[in-house]
């Protein structure tokens, strides 16, 4: 794979106010992303994956500044969208698309499927008038669709269906990057199967690069080439595929993999169970965010904020923010 | 089955009557659970598996409706029980959890408040002994400091912990039989993993018998002894859990097995079976899987297969493993790979 960097996201740091009291003054932020650091290459497919509200989204969001993030850089082909002026940045979402968890919700029930798609194209200006129709039909067969199916409305297709309007909205305007948002996770296991290996082929046929977020690790196994785990806002492992499902280093991860009910009855695995909840975003705990529920935690967890690092054991690339990898290593 | 069966349902017909038109939403469903064990009846969107559940404790909003079939729960058979009867064997003899915790639980009630209601109906306990019953179950599922936890309302508390004080309410009667209706579908992963964990001990501690519904083939691989495939309101294959996933039957069940992302394996492309769920208002009139099976013949489409017990003591509802089969009489369902193409 050419190692181009496509986006370059740098100490992203997304803070939501919390307004109290009866002057609405700020009493407190929501720490959902906390200095985040990653490259996308180019063609690849990296997932962010993590539980509910460990930031995976809000970082998504920030990219396409849906929100605006509160501090850091995102850095895309080379430009700062963060220096973008909102029409500019409305011209560069040609480039950046997204694609939804709710089908249902993220469709205009009003419009049929061909305005869906058109309306895209239109606004992003990406091909002239009179050839809009035309390609929109050509992105419904594209997207396994049948062109007949232009003239009618959202509500008469099925949750997979929809989907892949979803789909061929995105693609509509050729976009370099697609963010899919939990795309899939809507959807019953014979028809997500068919979304996935439809996105897999439109990435080999348009050269698409994805940023994949996702909490299904079976869903992102499949899809994925690099895989970096969130908690709490900050990103606690990042690797290729096989060294993460193989090789993790850290001990959130191991217990996210053990987790993961097996389809299969033979299997017998040592199951690590972690003790409680996520803690609140709103006052995380110091030091390593894991560590209330890490059961290797020590003092120092408690107080210093551990950095990503590689080790020896590990394939380059793959880092991991853990005081203890070491330890851990030689113990099992 | 040589054990003692506690639940038994035969030919179990759900219907929602709209505007003179039958939806017939759960359409002869029968299967055996034997005491102490666990059941899984797994299903995509439509299938009918949570309209079973629901039948069965007779939960059916309107205008659903019990059609016919028996539903015998030891030896009794619950539809031909009054309102009243069937009172007392909700939440008392049989349990259910939902999916959802927040909307099951009664906002501006506290925990305590709504673990002592189902004690006061029940058991007829006073307001001390409740509290002190509902601690003591608190602190059975797992949740730390009970005593302050009873003060609580339901907003107070995680998803995870609400799923806890459902399950706490649910066991408040040491029940027989627990039907778990997607009980970790709306959690994360390490937390679905301590509710399972959960579920089990209990079960094993308790002895009951427990009918886990739900989509995800994981959770049925770790928490069942049995498993009922359900598509188009039908039990589509009924097998011991090691045999479903090492000999499944039906050619709906492998299309399913082959559709799972694995986390534990590397595949290349996933075999996703054609097409979509019919809609139950539009059911096929063969076999309901016909439309998007690869080995659908003229049979299959014509007329509905039953379900059949097997030499091997498992039951399919497929005309290939009958004697009317009419298609490749060599044709192995599990070895063919390409059970559909992607698009």
């Amino acid at each position: 794979m050419s190692q181009k960097e496509l986006l370059k996201v740098n100490n992203l740091k997304q803070h939501f106010p919390i307004k109290g009291g009866i002057l609405g003054r700020t009493v407190n932020h929501v720490k959902a992303v906390d200095d985040v650091t990653f490259d996308i290459y180019e063609g690849e497919t990296l997932s962010v994956v993590g539980e509910s509200g460990c930031g995976k989204s809000t970082t998504g969001r920030a990219i396409l500044r849906l929100d605006e993030p509160t501090d850091g850089s995102i850095e895309f082909d080379g430009v700062d969208l963060l220096s973008l002026s909102r029409r500019d940045m409305r011209k560069k979402r040609k480039d950046l698309q997204v694609i939804f968890q709710d089908p249902y919700a993220s469709l205009n029930p009003r419009q049929t499927v061909g305005k869906i798609l058109t309306e895209a194209m239109a606004i992003q200006n990406a091909v002239p008038k009179e050839k809009r129709r035309e390609r929109a039909i050509e992105l419904l067969e594209t997207v396994g669709l049948n062109a007949d199916q232009i003239d009618r409305y959202p509500h008469e297709f099925s949750g997979g269906q929809r989907q892949r309007i979803g789909i061929a909205r995105a693609l509509s305007v050729d976009p370099k990057l697609i963010i899919c948002d939990e795309a899939v996770s809507a959807l019953d296991v014979s028809v997500q199967a068919q979304v996935l290996n439809l996105l897999k082929k439109l990435q080999r046929e348009f050269n698409l690069t994805f940023l994949f977020i996702a909490h299904d690790l079976g869903v992102v196994r499949h899809i994925s080439d690099r895989i970096i785990v969130m908690y709490l806002g900050k990103i606690v492992e990042i690797a290729d595929k096989k060294s993460l499902f193989d090789n993790p280093q850290h001990p959130y991860t191991k217990a996210l993999l053990s987790s993961i009910p097996t389809p299969d009855p033979e299997v017998k695995k040592e199951r690590i169970i972690l003790k409680g909840d996520v803690p609140s975003p709103i006052n995380p705990p110091q030091g390593c965010r894991f560590h209330t529920r890490c059961p290797f935690a020590t003092d120092i967890c408690r107080q210093e904020v551990p950095e990503l690092r590689n080790l020896d054991n590990m394939k380059e690339g793959h880092r991991a923010a853990c005081h203890h990898i070491e330890k851990i290593a030689a113990e099992h | 089955m040589s054990q003692e069966t506690i639940l038994d349902i035969k030919d179990l017909r759900t219907s929602f009557l709209v505007e003179d038109f039958e939806v017939k939403a759960v359409d002869g469903v029968s299967f055996k659970l034997p005491k102490g064990k666990t059941i899984g009846i797994v299903g995509e969107s439509g299938s009918g598996k949570s309209i079973t559940a629901m039948s069965i404790l007779q939960l059916l909003d309107k205008p659903g409706k019990i059609m016919g079939g028996e539903i015998n729960f030891k030896g009794k058979d619950l539809t031909k029980l009054s309102e009243k009867e069937i009172q007392n064997i909700r939440g008392n003899e049989i349990s259910m959890i939902f999916q959802e915790p927040m909307t099951s639980l009664n906002p501006v009630y506290t925990i305590g408040q709504q673990i002592r209601e189902t004690l006061k109906v029940h058991q007829g306990l006073n307001k001390q002994n409740g509290t002190k019953k509902a601690i003591e179950l608190l602190s059975l599922v797992g949740i730390p400091s009970p005593e302050q936890r009873v003060k609580q309302y339901p907003h107070e508390l995680s998803g995870g912990m609400r799923q806890r004080v459902m399950i706490a309410m649910a066991l408040a009667c040491n029940p027989e039989l627990l039907i778990a209706d997607e009980p970790t579908t709306a959690l994360d992963v390490t937390i679905q993993a301590q509710i399972l964990e959960l579920i089990k001990d209990l079960q094993k501690d308790l002895g009951m018998s427990v009918i886990m519904i739900t989509h995800d083939m994981g959770v049925v691989a770790e928490t069942c002894d049995y498993v009922a495939v359900m598509y188009g309101g039908k039990v589509v294959e009924y097998q011991d859990v090691k045999s479903i996933f090492k000999s499944p039957k039906h050619p709906y069940t492998v299309g399913l097995l082959n559709s799972i992302p694995r986390h534990d394996t590397d595949v290349d492309e996933l075999e996703p079976i054609k097409g979509n769920v019919p809609s139950p208002k539009d059911m096929p009139v063969g076999c309901r899987f016909a439309p998007r099976c690869p080995f659908a013949t003229e049979l299959c489409e014509k007329e509905l297969p039953s379900l059949d017990t097997q030499a091997d003591g498992s039951e399919v509802r497929c005309w290939v493993y009958t004697d009317r089969w009419d298609g490749d009489p060599e044709v192995n369902v599990r070895e063919s790979k390409r059970t559909a193409e992607s698009e």
